[in-house]
């Protein structure tokens, strides 16, 4: 520690003449105090962590020529549709003849999460069934006109968590569909 | 009879350690710190379970976020000194605006902005402090003039001159604003064959 061992008491019989030792002893409280203020203020400050970014691809805009579009299979797709108040429609294959839906669900893991889990699940077995079993679901997103980018992103995040690899966004509705997730 | 004597302790600790301590933190956190900076256009932004975080170079940043008085703007942010620089020649050159050197350095070291072309000047020549509250009405996106797509091409342009590499795009949309917004800034993005960017995002646990 730094401290000096000081006055030796008595002694001293030589006659030296000893300079008197001063303590070392440095009081750091008020040291210590300015320094974990100034750490507060740039803790606080900082911005350590920086943003978290999404990665998301589109499809190239204009189509090419010689490209033939391709048919998939509607028992492997399922349409989301995003509202206006955080509202969501979903169904799965065709809107005429749906599998399944459509029917009004919520964001978060009891609402979208477990039905596109269990969708995904189905879908796989189905394309296990015919032979094919890495064609998994396909997921068509369809964002409303009132629909926010908070839905978007949300919407997408699901997909991240749930792994579903092969989803589109198509802001195009067909009038049925339109009636579904906006009756005036 | 003989009295016990209590000890006397001394009531100073060895603050040596602790002052030690104390100062190693203070040097990391000068160190690591980049001073948040007062943003022109706060935005609020949808959070995601996404792990990955944005580049730090050759990025540029497109802000969408409602202004104080309602109506959604777009403001535009380009990470890098040198890509700046060489953007607002570039923009200069296009719009018939001259910036003079000082006026280069100056946009070099700015942050977002979100006015036309012809009010640039002005908006550097404004102090730091001052450009957050200068109310900046936002990048005009119309068909008629659409100034941020001369901003991605000048700048990709820039970026693939400079550093040979592609500029790197993110949205940094509020939560708010409408779908219909982020999809015309999208297709903008898409005229420009840019089909992948970044969303960028806050963070959040699964359990939502």
């Amino acid at each position: 520690m730094a401290e000096l061992n000081t006055g030796d008491g008595g002694g001293g019989k030589g006659g030296k003449v000893r300079s008197k030792k001063q303590n070392s002893k440095v009081d750091l409280t008020a040291m210590v105090d300015l320094a974990f203020l100034l750490i507060t203020f740039f803790m606080l400050t900082t911005s350590l962590s920086k943003p978290q970014s999404m990665d998301l691809s589109l499809p190239d805009k204009d189509p090419k020529i010689d490209e033939v579009p391709v048919k998939v299979d509607e028992n492997r797709t399922m349409t989301v549709m995003l509202g206006a108040n955080n509202k969501i429609i979903y169904y799965m294959g065709l809107l005429a003849t749906p599998i399944a839906g459509p029917k009004d669900i919520t964001y978060g893991k009891d609402g979208i999460r477990r039905e596109v889990l269990k969708r995904k699940k189905s879908v796989l077995e189905y394309s296990a069934a015919k032979g094919k079993p890495k064609q998994g679901i396909i997921v068509i997103i369809k964002p409303t006109k009132k629909s926010t980018y908070r839905n978007l992103v949300d919407i997408l995040d699901e997909m991240a968590i749930s792994g579903v690899e092969t989803y589109a966004i198509v802001p195009e509705f067909s009038p049925e569909e339109t009636k579904l997730i906006d009756p005036k | 009879m003989a009295k016990i004597k209590m000890k006397k302790k001394s009531t100073s600790t060895d603050m040596t350690a602790m002052c030690d301590v104390a100062f190693l933190l203070l040097t990391f956190f000068i160190l690591t710190a980049t001073a948040k900076v007062p943003e022109a256009l706060p935005v609020d932004m949808p959070s995601s379970t996404v792990q990955s975080k944005l580049p730090d170079a050759d990025l540029a940043i497109i802000t969408i976020g409602k202004g104080d008085d309602g109506k959604s703007k777009v403001f535009f942010d380009i990470k890098g000194r040198e890509i700046r620089k060489r953007t607002l020649e570039g923009m200069g050159a296009k719009f018939g605006v001259t910036f003079s050197e000082d006026d280069k350095t100056k946009f070099a070291l700015m942050d977002d902005f979100g006015v036309p072309v012809a009010n640039l000047k002005q908006i550097i020549a404004l102090k730091a402090s001052d450009r957050a509250k200068a109310n900046q009405p936002g990048i005009p996106i119309d068909s008629l003039d659409n100034q941020l797509k001369e901003w991605l091409l000048v700048s990709r342009r820039a970026a693939i001159d400079l550093d040979n590499k592609e500029l790197q795009i993110a949205i940094k949309g509020d939560a708010k604003e409408q779908y219909p917004q982020i999809k015309k800034i999208m297709d903008i993005l898409q005229d420009q064959k840019i089909n992948s960017f970044n969303l960028v995002t806050g963070t959040r646990g699964k359990d939502f």
